[in-house]
């Protein structure tokens, strides 16, 4: 059988496996719902100034909504970085790229196979810590109606539906983040560097964001794109920010996409 | 646009291979033929270029200018331009928290085809079977080395190309790797050795490049190093004076002289049969009477250094520049 961008990617899941940071990651991911739920559960009230915090006590599914809100700070890009951003510089700091190299795939089929891996890990991070949010969160605080951000009141199975979907939706920028960490870690062949490089990017959008004069910028950072699900929590669903979120997103993942492809396709493999 | 050629060319054919980094030039020129069935030594102290000049054989650098061809094919254009080829440049590297095993099926995984149903006789050859199931980590560097010929070996290539593969083992691990290389180059393989070691290169290959400051400044035959080079003699006897002149009577013989106290001439191996003759019947009894082989370390300083070729033979092998 001839290899593909697939044995790359069984193979990058398999190495996954056995690294100490791909459980950092998803341990984190599990760990801080279920830290929050618990933290719920004996505190009476809840954040009231982000959207959502004040139902957290009355409802279990406003959890992970919440949850997202405040990870799209630094804790899903952190997670998602810490694969993306060391999944090619990993082979430089092992030396190993010379190794994988010379065998019989080519240089576009390991990148494929990387860049799968790393988008799998990312979503693989986000939807497990939703679903330990959401039965966390249904644990401590009951499987019950949710408010809207439009003031109405959606059934449990409904609230559900609409949390799943968000979810869903808060993926598009997780994975031009990860798209991003992958660019650093082709261009600085140096993991820490292309983690921490990741995550100040991502931060340094938020602050833009914040910085007077610059609010207009605001709509198109990539970090603003964390929130375009709320427009599903509307009654009517409000589409447009998650129909900006896909086009703005796209603009910064394939960007760093093409140009992590050819900084690895063309790259001179000096070292290791 | 199925216009790819036939694998029927050398096995590596280098030609005006440059690489340069910025108002560096790491190669500078090369010019390489290596026939199949050749083991080659590309000689030269650290930082002459070898390993430049290898990652760009094996299509891990881009040349600045010249080609390579493996069997044929540009490796800098497709990675199929690597089928029959295997090997590595400096120290093999693997995964450091996968097992010996694992790593090898991976990159057997990575080969296609067969590759994997060979990791049992690769382990086996490079005597690993008995750790394969230990973290790459845990590995002395010998084991790498070995596990390194085991991943080159699932590849079952026509060429193998290894870079100062003895490197960092201790003496029976320069011993076994080198009798697994002379084993792989009997069973047919070509191989291209990169070496700093002289001892090595004279022990196992049949054609030498050496190589200076990124360019070749000798390429040939080691059986040709050996004869050309064997024609000074050194002679000592119970009377010198006379021996002198004996020998600027004899033809065939050339360039008589005394020097410290030896006579030194140059002559072919019938010449000097036929001296000794003439010396005893002229009285004159043979204390000592020796070839002087430039040895190849001889030949490797002059080039490598400037110097002319030392005229006393090398006492024992050296390795050199690996500070």
């Amino acid at each position: 059988m001839n290899p593909t961008a697939l044995t790359v990617f069984r193979w990058e899941l398999r190495k996954l496996r056995f690294q100490k940071r791909t459980y950092l990651g998803l341990g984190a991911a599990v760990a801080v719902p279920i830290i929050f739920a618990v933290a719920t559960s004996v505190q009476s009230g809840g954040p009231d100034d982000v959207p959502f915090g004040r139902y957290i006590q009355t409802s279990g599914l406003a959890i992970p909504l919440v949850l997202l809100l405040f990870g799209s700070i630094w804790l899903y890009p952190l997670i998602t970085a810490l694969v993306a951003g060391d999944i090619i510089a990993s082979e430089d700091h092992n030396g190993t790229l010379k190794t994988i190299l010379t065998r019989s795939l080519g240089r576009g089929q390991i990148w494929r196979g990387k860049v799968l891996a790393a988008g799998s890990y990312a979503t693989v991070a986000i939807l497990l810590s939703g679903v330990v949010a959401i039965v966390a969160g249904c644990i401590v605080s009951g499987f019950n109606p949710l408010t809207t951000l439009s003031g109405t009141r959606v059934s449990a199975p409904t609230a559900l539906g609409l949390v799943a979907a968000s979810l869903g939706f808060y993926l598009i920028p997780i994975l031009s983040i990860a798209c991003i960490g992958l660019l650093l870690s082709a261009v600085t062949r140096n993991s820490a560097a292309a983690i921490v490089g990741t995550l100040l990017f991502s931060l340094l959008l938020q602050l833009i964001a914040i910085l007077p004069g610059l609010g207009g910028l605001e709509p198109y950072l990539l970090s603003s794109q964390f929130d375009a699900w709320q427009g599903l929590l509307r009654t009517p669903a409000d589409w447009g920010p998650i129909i900006r979120s896909v086009w703005v997103c796209a603009l910064y993942a394939v960007p760093a996409l093409i140009g992590s492809y050819f900084v690895f396709q063309r790259r001179d493999v000096a070292g290791g | 646009m199925g216009s790819e050629p036939e694998p029927d060319g050398a096995p590596i054919e280098v030609r005006g291979l440059v690489k340069r980094y910025g108002e560096l030039t790491a190669v500078d020129g090369v010019d390489l033929t290596v026939e199949a069935g050749d083991v080659y030594g590309y000689l030269g102290p650290n930082g002459a270029g070898k390993t430049t000049s290898l990652r760009m054989m094996l299509g891990l650098i881009h040349p600045t200018e010249g080609t390579v061809r493996l069997f044929g094919r540009d490796p800098a254009r497709s990675v199929k331009a690597l089928d029959g080829v295997a090997g590595f440049v400096e120290a093999p590297r693997f995964y450091p928290y996968l097992s010996g095993r694992r790593n090898l099926e991976l990159l057997a995984d990575f080969d296609g085809g067969r590759a994997a149903s060979r990791i049992p006789a690769a382990l086996e050859t490079v005597e690993l079977t008995d750790r394969a199931k230990d973290r790459v980590g845990a590995y002395s560097h010998g084991m790498g080395q070995r596990l390194g010929i085991a991943a080159a070996l699932l590849r079952e290539p026509r060429l193998l190309v290894l870079d100062e593969p003895a490197t960092g083992l201790d003496p029976a691990g320069m011993r076994d790797m080198r009798r697994l290389i002379r084993r792989l180059a009997d069973a047919g393989m070509t191989v291209l050795l990169s070496s700093h070691l002289m001892n090595e290169v004279e022990e196992l290959c049949n054609r030498v490049a050496i190589v200076s400051s990124g360019s070749i400044v000798y390429e040939g035959a080691i059986a040709d190093l050996n004869r050309n080079a064997s024609q000074t003699y050194h002679l000592r006897t119970t009377d010198d004076d006379l021996a002198l002149e004996i020998c600027r009577r004899e033809p065939g013989i050339a360039d008589a002289r005394v020097e410290g106290n030896d006579v030194r001439f140059c002559a072919d191996e019938e010449t000097v049969a036929g001296l000794s003759g003439a010396l005893v019947e002229g009285g004159v009894l043979i204390r000592a009477l020796s070839p002087q082989t430039v040895s190849l370390e001889d030949l490797f300083f002059s080039l490598t250094e400037g110097s002319p070729p030392a005229k006393e033979p090398a006492t024992e092998p050296a390795a050199i520049g690996s500070a």
